[in-house]
């Protein structure tokens, strides 16, 4: 046997547990998908499509998908438009600190998300930080309801997924070349107009590639809604967990996660095509 | 034009304080001296910490979490090294598919994961128990453990493994003697952030997690759906001090950058 050969079989320990511990549970899942439920709510063994018709047809599932494409959007544009700033200033400085400071930038990703949900319980509960300044400044004389909504959910999921966005793009930055900006701003271009007509374009595909990662990490995000949402925000992620615990309907868990990751996988090549295109 | 620009540098600086607020109102929430959730706090005190010292049933999830994350990695980096030590080093057929392979793991999401998982172990009788929970998190730490270390692996100067097999070592030796060695750093790092993914993998964990084994995070989900009280900040400052510690681990020995991005 060749030295590689041997050394291939390093591989076998962590392909067997891979098979057996990932590979073999989707496929599991996958099964499950187009077993029946019974009139009782237990599970029929089957090869049928009923609980996928059932399950499509529901009005509930369509509201499902438009909270979750909605919510992902409206978060991924806010954390865009948060991340995009910082990036480019971590790309850019000279500063000596600026190693701190891009670790500091994706410190959230290392918190957990549990602690982050509960600051933000406190940022923007009925006596949290934002609704007593405001009182104390005389602006509103009852809270705002920040949390327990939407608007909770939607600010909580951008700056979750932020990080993540800050580090796409800022390996998305790797193309800019600075040199094509001082030439804009030697040639007499404004600071606003170099950056429009050269570094933002020059960016797109990171922009394009860092949207899709936020979009795609904000659709399966289920600890935000449900701790920020209080019970009162339903997306796929949560009904998912809720079908397949409280309810222990599993072909219908089932029916719906591979229905997220079919709407996941769309959005992600059709990302990948607008960031491809871009960079031509 | 050099540098970030004045315009530039003030907006990050906004942005930075909307990034460390959640974490920054926490840890001065834990020192409330308030029944419930207010902030600004009306008074300071070690009152939450005192609490959190009394109770039971969090601290139990705090032990077991750390003794599910130690076994974690220790199982993670003993079958997850040897793997990336055949992907940087080894030459054969098929090795890019293998790759894509052994990292897909990491781009679904773990709701998925936890979803198919408890319908695999709940037939077996291996939800809500111990050895469920760790294989649950080696689907993470694996993988994880696996692209890590390959890049650790695959960036180390192959002269010096080149010269001590020319000088007659066999190939055992070599990845013992010269290989591991050089990698020691990464494998550090590695080891924490491992550790890390473990202790504070909250969506697989709520799938499988039952009454007589339930992590940290499971616990502190469940606490603060029930209540709204400053104890889980207390609690949360437990644990930022200690990510800081495992951050620093990290950042001294590869940067935290490099370490967690693609």
């Amino acid at each position: 046997m060749t030295a590689s050969r041997r050394l291939s079989l390093l591989l076998v320990p962590a392909a067997l547990f891979l098979l057996a511990i990932y590979v073999w549970p989707s496929l599991g899942l996958f099964r499950n998908a187009f077993n029946e439920v019974g009139p009782t709510g237990a599970m029929i063994p089957a090869w049928s499509l009923q609980t996928w018709r059932a399950t499509l047809h529901d009005s509930f599932t369509i509201e499902l998908t438009l909270n979750s494409l909605w919510l992902s959007t409206v978060a991924t544009l806010i954390a865009l438009c948060l991340a995009y700033p910082v990036s480019l200033f971590l790309f850019r400085t000279e500063s000596r600190f600026r190693g701190l400071l891009a670790v500091v930038a994706i410190l959230p990703m290392l918190v957990s998300g549990v602690v982050r949900v509960f600051g933000w319980l406190a940022i923007l509960g009925d006596r949290g930080l934002v609704n007593t300044t405001l009182q104390a400044l005389g602006l509103i004389s009852a809270p705002l309801k920040l949390v327990f909504n939407w608007t909770g959910v939607t600010i909580g999921l951008a700056e979750s997924i932020m990080p993540y966005m800050i580090l796409a793009l800022l390996a998305g930055f790797g193309r800019l070349d600075r040199t094509l900006e001082e030439a804009a701003r030697s040639l007499g271009a404004s600071p606003f107009r170099t950056f429009w007509r050269v570094t933002l374009p020059l960016s797109l595909p990171a922009i394009a590639l860092a949207a899709g990662l936020g979009f795609v990490l904000s659709m399966s995000a289920y600890i935000t809604p449900k701790l920020l949402g209080g019970g009162r925000v339903f997306v796929l992620a949560t009904e998912i967990f809720e079908q397949a615990t409280t309810n222990t309907n599993w072909p219908v868990a089932s029916v719906l996660a591979i229905y997220t990751l079919l709407l996941l996988l769309v959005l992600l090549a059709a990302s990948n095509l607008v960031a491809r295109r871009l960079q031509r | 034009m050099t540098g970030a620009g004045r315009m530039l540098s003030g907006f990050a600086a906004l942005v930075y304080v909307l990034i460390l607020a959640p974490i920054v109102v926490v840890v001065m929430l834990a020192f409330s001296a308030d029944n419930f959730i207010l902030f600004p706090p009306s008074g300071y005190s070690l009152r939450w910490f005192r609490q959190l010292a009394g109770n039971g049933p969090l601290l139990a999830a705090l032990w077991l979490s750390v003794q599910i994350a130690a076994v974690v990695t220790l199982c993670s980096l003993a079958i997850g090294v040897p793997a990336a030590l055949a992907l940087a080093k080894g030459r054969f057929r098929g090795k890019g598919a293998l790759t894509s392979f052994f990292l897909a793991p990491l781009l679904l999401p773990t709701l998925i994961t936890g979803l198919a998982l408890l319908l695999f172990f709940s037939p077996l009788k291996l939800a809500a128990t111990l050895p469920g929970l760790v294989l649950g998190h080696m689907t993470v730490t694996v993988p994880f453990v696996i692209r890590m270390m390959t890049t650790a692996l695959a960036n180390l100067p192959d002269d010096i493994e080149a010269a001590a097999a020319t000088l007659g070592a066999p190939p055992w030796r070599v990845v013992r003697r010269v290989t591991l060695p050089l990698a020691t750093p990464g494998l550090i790092a590695c080891a924490c952030l491992s550790f890390l993914l473990s202790f504070d993998e909250t969506v697989i964990s709520l799938f499988i997690a039952g009454p007589r084994a339930s992590t940290l995070p499971v616990e502190m989900v469940r606490y603060v759906e029930g209540r709204t009280d400053p104890l889980v900040a207390a609690l949360s400052v437990v644990l930022i001090v200690a990510t800081l510690a495992v951050v620093l681990v990290v950042e001294r020995l590869v940067g935290v950058a490099r370490a967690v991005g693609r």
